[in-house]
């Protein structure tokens, strides 16, 4: 099963680098990562999304809470949850094709941001299964090229807590 | 206020941090990256160099220093070719948790990612083996650092620190300022077991029929074999231990069943696969111990203590998960045990094992064998000296044959299995060692991989006993591919093209000896015993085609041990 793994880390060198290390060292799965910084320079969110058993999955969060630039490990699956991926999709058009097109972006509530003689790019943003099923439909037409931005996401409401089951190491840090 | 404060160039304070974490050895090797940290050292005299021959050498003298001592290993090498040297004994320090921090030059920032001279990308490199490593940008980060290297490598789960060190924060300068406390907020690694859980540990045990305490590295490294001791002693509790643990309950005491799991004692793994409550110590439930984990334990309620969340539930589900500092849940799950569980029937059935298939020990036909060997070396020491062995099949039959009464003593490469450990780390461990005999013994095939180290050993007059299990083999590799490789013996006879050991230990300075007659070793221990102004070295030139029993066949069940070589065309 898939699970959307928030991921607080310091904004510094390499810490990237040691989450995507220990995921390819110890074999887990990754659909997507995505980090940026967050409302504290000194902090950057990553979201990965990831799959497994339950066990697998306890694995995955304990061994992010065991790396020392992690401060904060949540699991959002099966919690309220926002989760936004944005996709550039160049698809190439005809004359008649190019109101269809429009008219799909329009259903997907995206824009288009750029076109030329043969192709249009369009932005679509939302879960990622609605990006999945826009790139669907676009199929038919010719995809040239796909950009995703992979996952982003956030805890609905209040402020999110760590599993209890791992929440000796680092539940000190409020963000 | 701020005027006051001194300034001062990055290798000094690189040495007063040192001074500060009250460093006593560094063992390094000096190259161009690390120059003006070696030109400081010269007039350096709170702490002392030791020169390696090599930086791998280095590496496990630190962590021979640090798991003797419980104290942090401390290294020193310069860029690129020195760093990646290191790699081997970070991997093995991180496979062990042993709390070593090794120092590493690298070239000016400016010109790091240029390629440049002796440039290796060490963070990439060592980032997989390394509970944490720096990159020092600024010599104005320099002391907090170290200081927070110091503190990771010794806290929780110990393991391996690196901190990358360019020219350029090297030769700069700025105000000392030495940390008093570290904040690290995504590292909080010190906590007690939870309450609860440890009562209800304590009514499992209290109503168990089959008890067994399964005892791991990690009870050593919290300091709790005293604790440990105690709740054995006063509840009557069979103890096993892992290769790493051995030392942490005396082998010597009629409630140790020895070693479990591959090459564990039978007796042990029969009591793993029929007790009713299992209680693991810090130990990892590694697959040398669980063999096919399908079939593990599976009568048993599981209680995990552990200071490490991720060994919980990795390879074992256990029922009864205890995250914190062994130690601490040792007393106080003693301190809970207001009655003591009645398991005579459980002693008699483990003494019946014991009778069923006991350690053959010699064969009485006059051939010299290790595990003959073994014995009489722990006979000499009373399981008192700290054993430093390599990787083979000696180190199985050390295992299970020195009885090992102290903690600290059983040093081994057992996580990452690296041939080579033995001479160096015997080196650290005697600079960390003073009052107890060190014994390094390795195979005819490991004792060449970090031989020379031997020098390091003379130059320092260390008393160390150097001993080499000659079987003329690659004996542990050779014993697979006569069991499961069609005994095809592809590279592993070393008979016709070994070195005289003796001779090369003569060279290097070292008193030497060598036999193969069992009616000599006796004396010759104790003419080796004797000499305690150099290193000693012995060979033993044993039986070539012997094999450790018993033997569980990897990925079998541990219930199904091999007891005996079943071939008659290679008895030996
Ligand atoms: C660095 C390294 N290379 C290869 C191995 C694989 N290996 C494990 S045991 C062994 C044989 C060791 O032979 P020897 O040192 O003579 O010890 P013996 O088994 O004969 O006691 C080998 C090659 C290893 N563990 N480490
Ligand atoms: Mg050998």
């Amino acid at each position: 099963m898939k699970h959307t793994i928030s991921v607080l880390v310091e904004n510094r060198f390499g810490a990237f680098n040691r989450v995507a290390t220990m995921f390819s060292g110890r074999g887990f799965n990754v659909h997507s990562i995505s980090i940026g910084e967050t409302e504290d320079p000194e902090i950057s969110r990553m979201t990965l999304v990831t799959s497994g058993d339950d066990q697998i999955i306890e694995q995955v969060v304990k061994q992010l809470n065991r790396l020392i630039d992690t401060i904060k490990v949540v699991d959002l699956t099966g919690q309220p949850r926002i989760e936004r991926e944005l996709a550039l999709i160049t698809v190439f058009y005809q004359k008649g094709t190019r109101p269809e097109l429009t008219n799909i972006c329009d259903i997907f509530r995206g824009n288009i941001v750029d076109i030329n003689n043969k192709t249009l790019t369009l932005e679509i943003t939302g879960p990622p299964d609605k990006i999945d099923a826009a790139l669907n439909v676009l199929a038919q037409y010719g995809i040239k090229e796909i950009a995703r931005s992979g996952t982003v996401a956030l805890k609905r409401g209040e402020q999110a807590k760590i599993q209890p089951k791992i929440s000796t190491t680092k539940e000190k840090e409020k963000v | 206020m701020k005027e006051n404060k001194q300034k001062m160039s990055g290798a000094d304070i690189f040495f007063e941090c040192l001074r500060k974490e009250k460093v006593e050895y560094i063992f390094g090797y000096p190259g161009g990256a690390v120059l003006k940290l070696y030109e400081k050292l010269y007039d350096v005299d709170f702490l002392e160099h030791i020169l390696t021959r090599h930086e791998q050498g280095a590496t496990h003298a630190a962590e021979g220093y640090a798991k003797a001592t419980g104290k942090v290993g401390v290294v020193l090498v310069t860029s690129g070719p020195g760093a990646t040297n290191t790699v081997t004994g970070i991997a093995d320090a991180y496979m062990d948790s042993i709390p070593i921090i090794v120092f590493t030059g690298q070239v000016p920032t400016k010109l790091i990612g240029n390629d440049a001279f002796q440039e290796a990308d060490i963070m990439g490199i060592t980032r997989p083996i390394t509970k944490h490593n720096f990159l020092v940008r600024d010599v104005k980060e320099l002391a907090e650092t170290i200081r927070k290297a110091f503190f990771i490598a010794s806290t929780g789960r110990p393991g391996p620190v690196l901190v990358d060190l360019p020219k350029d924060v090297i030769n700069s300068v700025c105000e000392f300022e030495y940390p008093e406390k570290v904040e690290i907020r995504g590292y909080k690694p010190t906590f007690l077991g939870h309450q609860n859980q440890i009562k209800k540990a304590a009514e499992m045990l209290k109503k168990a029929k089959r008890p067994l305490l399964y005892v791991g590295g990690g009870v050593i490294m919290s300091g709790g074999t005293r604790e440990l001791y105690l709740l054995a002693k006063e509840n009557n509790l069979p103890v096993t231990m892992t290769l790493q643990g051995l030392g942490a309950f005396p082998g010597t005491d009629d409630l140790s069943l020895g070693m479990l799991g591959m090459h564990g004692t039978y007796w042990a793994n029969q009591a793993v696969n029929s007790c009713d409550l299992l209680i693991a110590l810090g130990a990892r439930f590694d697959d040398r111990v669980t063999g096919k984990v399908e079939t593990f334990s599976l009568k048993s309620y599981k209680i995990h203590v552990d200071v490490d969340p991720t060994a919980i539930d990795k390879n074992i589900l256990v029922d009864l998960p205890i995250v914190g500092d062994v130690k601490h849940v040792l007393a106080e799950l003693a301190s809970e045990m207001d009655e003591h569980p009645d398991i005579s029937d459980w002693w008699k059935q483990i003494e019946k094992w014991k009778k069923e298939c006991p350690f053959e020990l010699d064969a009485n036909d006059g051939k010299l064998r290790t595990q003959f060997v073994i014995e009489k070396i722990s006979e000499k020491t009373k399981g008192e000296a700290v054993i430093v062995s390599d990787v083979g099949q000696h180190q199985m039959w050390i295992a299970q044959h020195y009885k090992f009464v102290h903690p600290r003593s059983h040093l081994t490469s057992g996580g990452l299995g690296t041939m080579g450990f033995s001479v160096p780390a015997s080196i650290g461990a005697a600079f960390g060692v003073k009052d107890r005999p060190i014994i390094s013994i390795s195979g005819d095939g490991g004792f060449q991989m970090n031989i020379q180290e031997l020098i390091t050993a003379v130059a320092h007059k260390l008393p160390i006993k150097f001993m080499v299990i000659n079987n003329s083999f690659l004996g542990m590799v050779r014993q697979w591919q006569e069991l499961f490789h069609a005994e095809k013996y592809s590279f592993t006879d070393l008979s016709k093209s070994n070195p005289d050991f003796r001779k090369v230990a003569e060279a290097f300075g070292l008193a030497a000896f060598s036999t193969d007659n069992p009616k000599e070793v006796e004396s010759l221990l104790d003419e080796a015993f004797a000499i305690n102004d150099r290193p000693v070295f012995i060979e033993f030139k044993v039986v070539k085609e012997d094999m450790v029993f018993p033997m569980v066949p990897a990925g079998a069940s541990i219930g199904e041990m091999m007891t005996k070589r079943l071939n008659p065309k290679t008895m030996v």
